[in-house]
Order: structure tokens, then sequence, then C-alpha cells
């Protein structure tokens, strides 16, 4: 078993293992911290900044990413302290000029009493994507094959198919879709055929033989197939009916 | 070129040879031919010194050298003659045989081609004696003079790798560690972390390989000073390299140069090679048995790389986007191993500290900030150009009498320091002592060493303005924050210079600036609203005016003002006709005043520059 550290959240004292982040320990006593960029499968990125909190350290305060910060022995953390709290509504202020229509981002907002963003209408973007990386991070982190990833710079960045054609290494397995926080992904299966928008592809949906639920993308299943080595035809009957 | 020098002693031999060469009775001259002098024409001026020595036969009695950037780029091209220090400016090919046969032959001074102090207009002859020199301290840019940089026995004839030489042979690494740290460096790159301590936490880190890294990534617009440093004496931040790679337990290290550089990657790649040649770098160097090898890698043109983890992220070949430093990169860098990485200035210290001693280093600057500081020194002061001056000196000694005042005898008005994320401090804060904590207390930075002066023709909101819209492009874009906080603002202050602008946006953009400041990821986006925090807090007056006044006072910002011909001041010379680029501004016969269109009026200020008589005006 590793070293174990013991810290303070908002006074309580915690036990938690040392290397563990501050929002993981947190939420695993059931401690709201509030996150978009970040997903357990995936290596933390601090891109949203959301789960900031404030540290006291050698009797120093100052402001981190609870997502990206180890846990150390006699750390003090305050999850919503002024200044956390302040900088959090700034950061909703900013998402919310961009994602102005969003749901997930709405709800944020009014769960910090903003009614509307201090910026100018005019200014304002229907964006759903935050560009916080999670669609690209899943593809290369979880699933494998990096198909997409996120392409330029500043204000322009964002997740994008090589070129911007049609992803020839995605398998449609959708794990961006399920990864996004804001929906900003849209995918859809229809008439045999599955389609992530996104990214330019459409891809022909396995049919179980048994049911004839069409239940997942030839490709993924080709893909899975092959990486475990399973024999041909193993993927012919859905998990319903197998 | 001599072989492989296998030990001190040989390497001291060769000194001593090639010092002796340096005790003639021949005269020298030496041109600078850096990047600022290049575009004032300093190529054609050496090659009419080749041509001249050689068809006058004068190979024997003169010594000609081809240096780095002497600093003073303003009166380029430069050259000095020796004996005499004769400092010479503005030189033209055509110059060049006069000064062959007046100064180098007959030891005559060529008054047409000296520096002239600009109020008393007396001529000033000795290099040493010009105010841009004399109220410097060039421990680091001094040698420039003195060196081809392109030649390593220049640089060993000057004492070049004694420091190594002492490093490896005289001391423990700890213990040069230790003197590093004594000697109080601090990092100038702009963070202004102690450079020993830096050091000792590398090499304490775990871990068998480790890494040291030079950050030649210098992007600030107006800054120079690695530049100068790395073209103008390569020799000199490899050597401080080697000596921190056995200091620090490194065997590999990596110079990253921004491609922009083109004259700096060829110089310091030219330097390795022949470092290499003479068993300086690479397996058992100078006999010592450390071996250590370096790189060049080329940046591709991003700000954001010269942040110390976009910076590796770069070198291991991927996107250049920093990473949180909560651990850091002197335990986990480059390919998640220790490493240590400093900036150009800073590994050029390094020679210096080891050959001198901490004490002597310490005795320059002020007790917590030791050393000299190169600054680049641009905008409307007289004399621009690289300036390295002791740690704590005063704003006003550096813009006033290194650089001369400011130009066209207009008044100062704020001067930026650190770069497109420095502040901008008010006259009132000429007296401050320059260093790392009394810039940072003032809501600036030292930076890497930009200071950029700005005269009452400059808007504050609108220079607010143009580093956002700087830093907006150089974003990474990786954090909320950064990416949307500098876009928001800058958006923000486009409305105020329009004219468009609300009492309502000053708190505002207090607000974003301080989110920025707790919440970002990197350095990049925490400083970034430095500019806009410093403007208002120093001439929150302007920004008043251009709110609630429509008033640009500076007359910079388009929208809020208009261009107007003073009759009684115009003689109809015909000069802003011509020059008008949207035919706004017509003759209406003999000595008649123009008449000036403002529905066609562009503002683009053509007028008002060609005009000698001062009747264009600007409300």
């Amino acid at each position: 078993m590793s070293e174990l550290v013991t810290l303070s959240i908002n006074g309580n004292k915690y036990t938690a293992e040392k290397g563990q982040y501050i929002l993981q320990v947190a939420r695993a006593h059931g401690i709201k911290i509030p996150s978009l960029c970040n997903l357990d499968a995936v290596e933390p990125y601090g891109a949203c900044r959301l789960c900031i909190v404030e540290i006291t350290r050698e009797n120093r305060k100052r402001i981190v990413t609870s997502c990206l910060f180890p846990v150390e022995e006699g750390l003090i953390v305050e999850t919503d302290s002024p200044r956390v709290i302040g900088n959090r509504k700034m950061l909703l202020d900013l998402l919310l000029a961009r994602c102005s229509e969003n749901k997930v981002i709405r709800q944020l907002a009014d769960e910090y009493g903003i009614e509307k963003s201090s910026f100018e209408k005019e200014y304002w973007t229907k964006e759903n994507c935050i560009v916080c990386g999670l669609c690209a991070r899943v593809c290369e982190q979880v699933v494998g094959v990096s198909a997409i990833s996120l392409v330029n710079r500043g204000i322009t960045k964002g997740p994008a198919s090589p070129y911007l054609e049609s992803a020839k290494a995605c398998i449609g397995c959708g794990s961006c879709f399920y990864a996004c926080p804001t929906g900003a992904i849209k995918m859809e299966d229809k008439e045999g055929y599955r389609y992530i928008y996104n990214w330019r592809i459409k891809y022909k949906l396995q049919k179980c033989t048994i049911c004839g639920i069409e239940w997942a993308p030839e490709k993924q299943l080709e893909y899975i197939r092959k990486k475990w080595n399973l024999p041909k035809g193993f993927f012919d009957v859905c998990p319903n009916c197998r | 070129m001599p072989g492989k020098l296998k030990s001190p002693k040989e390497l001291e031999a060769l000194h001593k040879k090639l010092a002796k060469g340096l005790e003639t009775d021949k005269a020298r001259v030496s041109v600078c031919n850096g990047t600022a002098c290049r575009p004032y024409g300093s190529n054609p001026v050496v090659e009419a010194f080749k041509a001249a020595i050689d068809k006058k036969g004068l190979a024997d009695k003169v010594e000609f050298k081809v240096t780095g950037c002497h600093g003073f780029c303003e009166r380029g091209p430069i050259a000095i003659v020796e004996p005499g220090n004769i400092f010479y400016q503005k030189i033209k090919p055509e110059d060049v045989p006069e000064i062959l046969d007046k100064t180098v032959l007959n030891k005559q001074v060529i008054s047409r081609l000296l520096f002239k102090e600009p109020i008393t207009k007396a001529e000033i002859t000795a290099q040493a004696d010009l105010p841009f020199y004399k109220n410097q301290r060039r421990i680091i840019l001094g040698n420039n003079v003195r060196i081809d940089p392109t030649n390593i026995e220049d640089y060993i004839s000057i004492g070049g790798y004694s420091a190594l030489a002492k490093a490896l042979f005289d001391y423990q690494p700890t213990q040069i560690i230790d003197i590093v740290k004594q000697s109080g460096l601090r990092g100038r790159g702009g963070g202004g972390f102690t450079t020993g301590v830096k050091w000792e936490s590398c090499r304490n880190a775990h871990g068998d390989i480790k890494y040291v890294i030079v950050n030649a990534d210098e992007g600030d617009p107006g800054a120079y000073a690695n530049e100068g440093l790395l073209t103008g004496n390569p020799h000199s931040v490899l050597e401080g390299l080697i000596i921190g790679a056995f200091a620090i337990g490194s065997h590999q290290g990596y110079i990253y140069v921004r491609n922009e550089y083109p004259l700096a990657l060829k110089n310091i790649t030219n330097a390795m090679e022949q470092a290499r040649k003479l068993g300086l770098l690479g397996k058992n160097i100078l006999g010592s048995g450390f071996d250590f090898d370096v790189r060049v890698n080329r940046g591709g043109g991003a700000f954001i790389c010269g942040e110390s983890t976009a910076l590796m992220a770069s070198l291991e070949g991927k996107v250049g986007e920093p990473r949180a430093k909560y651990t850091h990169t002197v335990e986990k860098g480059l390919w998640d191993r220790p490493s240590d990485l400093n900036n150009v200035e800073t590994w050029a210290n390094i020679p210096l500290i080891i050959n001198n001693g901490a004490d002597w280093f310490k005795k320059i600057g002020t007790p917590t900030n030791t050393g000299t500081k190169i600054f680049s020194l641009t905008g409307k002061v007289n004399n621009t150009g690289l300036v390295e001056v002791p740690m704590g000196i005063q704003l006003r000694d550096i813009i006033f009498n290194i650089g001369g005042g400011i130009r066209e005898g207009k008044k100062f008005k704020a001067v930026q320091t650190g770069g497109p994320s420095g502040g901008c401090l008010p006259e009132s804060m000429l007296d401050m002592p320059v260093d790392f904590d009394a810039l940072t207390k003032v809501g600036s930075m030292m930076g890497s060493g930009g200071m950029i002066v700005m005269d009452e023709n400059n808007c504050m909101v609108d220079i607010a303005k143009y580093y956002l819209s700087f830093l907006e492009e150089e974003s990474c874009g990786k954090c909320v924050p950064c990416r949307e906080g500098i876009k928001r603002m800058r958006q923000i202050l486009n409305d105020i210079t329009s004219g468009a602008g609300k009492e309502s946006d000053l708190p505002l953009l207090e607000e974003v600036g301080h989110c920025l400041r707790d919440s970002a990821l990197c350095q990049l986006g925490g400083s970034a609203p430095n500019p806009v925090l410093t403007t208002m807090q120093y001439f929150r007056e302007e920004y008043i005016e251009h709110i609630k006044l429509k008033k640009c006072r500076a007359g910079v910002c388009k929208d809020l003002i208009t261009f107007s011909i003073t009759e009684e001041k115009c003689p109809d010379c015909g000069m802003c006709v011509k020059a008008c680029p949207a035919e706004a501004i017509t003759a209406v016969g003999k000595r008649k005043p123009v008449v000036l269109d403002q529905a066609k009026c562009i503002k683009c200020r053509t007028c008002y520059e060609v005009c000698k008589l001062g009747a264009v005006k600007i409300e």
C-alpha cells in the first residue's frame, strides 16, 4: 500500500494516498467541485479550470486546479472560498459568452447565480464545444486510435479530423460522443449506418443474426476482434442474444 | 585548427599561444555584423574593408575582425579602431578607404564619422566615453566586440573555456552548484528563480538520465538580447551549458532556438562543431572522462514555446502546449526525465562566475538581485540597442543616460518592460530600481529583458489593445481563461478605442484580468492582463477620456480623431496633396491653403507625417 497523507478540505480532515489528486479525494468523499474537462478514464488536463480550489501551503494561499494538484501531508484546501467562487464565476461568464445557448453551461451558470454573461451580447457565440479536448484524449488514451486531435492555436483551436476530411482512423465507437461534457459532438444511428458528423464519418452497422438489431459499427467490431485475436464471426450475434 | 585537446594543460598552452598573438603592434578594426547592423548595410562595409585591405596590401598592418552585435544598433554600421578605441558610426562602404588611410595608418580621427552628443553636439571619439556605453556594465556583451563569433580560437584567446577546465578539474559538481548558489544568480528568462537551487534540485532528482536545455526561443516583440548573445558569443553560452551539465550530471543538452534567428542558429551550430573538434564537447571532454553532447532544435514560430513546459513538449515532437508545473520540470521534464532549462543569458553568466568567483559576481547589482541584466532598449528613445546594466539601476538611468532621452524632444510617457505581458510604467516610477522583485511589485515584470519606451504620441489604451491582440494570437488556446479571457478583453478595448466604450467596461476588465492572473494554466495567461491592468492603474484618465469624452489625447485611435488643416500655417506646398493615398486633400489655387475632405479622409496620418510646418492638426 502506498504512503498515506492527511489533508484538510473545507475544514474537515481526510486521509488519502500520496499521488492522488485533490479532485479525486474530494469526489471520493462526496465534496462537490465542478469540472468539465476531467474524466477518470484519461489523464487530467487542466483546460476548463472550473475545478480550481484555494490551497494553503507554508502559510501562503494560492489557487490551483484540483484535477492536477497532487495531495500532500498537511495540505489545506478550500473548495468554495470567496476567491475561488469569484474566479469560477468569471470562468463561467466567459464560457457563457462562448456557448450562449448550451444547456450544460447554462445549468452551471444558474448554480452560480449568473443570469447572463457580462460581455456585450453582440459578441456572444453559439458554440457548444469548450475545447476541453476530451474527445481527442479519449480517442488517444482509451480507444487508442487517435483519429482526431485538437488543431490550430489560440481562439481558433478546436477538435478536428485530419485536414478536416473524413477521419480515416476513426472506428466509429462513439467514445468521443459519450465523453463530451457539453454535447458538442453530433452522432446518430440511422438506416443501418452510424454517422459522427463532426468527423465526417458514415459507417455500416452490424446486424445481429438472431434478433436483427443494429448494434455497433462493423469497423469498430472488426477493430476489437483483431485486437483481441477473436475468431471470425465472433460479433455476428449481439451481446443480448449471446 | 589544432587537434583534440586532451588536458587542461593543452588548453592553457593553446590559450597562451593565441593570447600572444593579440599582443601585436597591429592596428585592429572590428566591424559589427550583427543582425541589426545588417539591414543598415554592414555587409557591404565588411566587404569594402576586405577588398581595401587586400588592395592596399595592409594584411600585415591591420587585423580585421567581423564581430557580432556591439549593442548600439541605432548607429549601425559600427566599427571600432584600435588603438584608441575609436568609435565610428553609420559607416558607408565609401568611408572605408579613408578609415584605413587616415585612422589605421596615420592615427588621424575622422570627425565626420564620430558620434555627436545630440544636445551639446560635442564629438566623442572613444567608445568607452559614449554615454551609451559609459553607463553600462558589459560583463557578458562586452566580449562581442573582441571576438569573431565563428572562430573558436578567438574565444580561447581571451580565456574562453578556462572556466570549463576549472570546473572539470578543480571542483566537484556539488561545489560548482554551491558557487552558483552563492553568486545569487537568478534565471534571466524572466522567472528570476535562483539558478543554483534549480540545478541542485535537478541534480538531486531521481533518474540516471538528465537533460540540460538552453531556452533561446526569445519571442517578445522588440526583444533580441538572446539573439545578440547567441550570434555574437555562442561559445560563452555553450561553455556555461557544459559546466551546468557537469554540475547536474547530464550528458545530453538541447538548444532550442527560434527559427526566425537564422544567424544565431548558424553561429551556435558552427560553435558546437568547432568545440567538438577541439575535444571541448563530446566524449571525454579535455581528458576528464566527462561526456556531454548537445543538439540544436529549431522552434516553429510559436511564442508559447518559450514557456518551459511547452518548449519541452515541442522538443518531444508534440504540440507546444504548456502543462501544469505542480511537479517541477527539474524532477519530471523532457520525456519525463529531470531537466534543467535556463535562458541563454543565464548560461552565459556561468563561465564568468566560475572564473571570477561568487563574491565578484555578488558585488555587481544589489544583494538580492546580483549581476547584470541585458535589456533590448527600443521605442521612442534616441539610442536604441542592447544595453547591459547592473541590476538595481534606475529606469531613468537606462532611458535618459544610456538611451539618451526621448526622440525629437518629445515628452516621456511610459516604459514597458518584460515583453508583451509586461506592464507599462509611468514617469513617476522612473526612479524605481530595475530588478525582478521591484518590477513585479508594481505590476510589471523583468521578462526576458524587453524595454519599450513610449512618448506622448502613444495612446495607452491602444498599446494595451495591441499587446492583447498579440497574446490572443499567441495563446495556445488550451485553457479557458487565457483563450476566452484575452479575446473578451481585447473586444472591450476595441470598443473603447472605437468610441463605443462604457463606464462599466473598466471594472469588467479588472475582473477578467484578475481571473486570468489567478486561474490561467501558465504564465502567458497569468501575465497577459498586465498591460491592461497597469495602463488602467497608471493612465486611467486616458481610459476615461476615451469612454466619456470620446477623445484620444495621443491622436492615435482613428474613430476618435479628425484631421484638419490649420489655414494660416499652410503655404500650399502640396506635399500632403501628393502623399494622401485617399485623394482627400486638394489644392485650390496658388498660395491658398489646401482643403481636406473629411468624408474621404481615412485617418492614415500620412499628411501629418509629411507636413513639415505643422499645419495638419489632429483633434
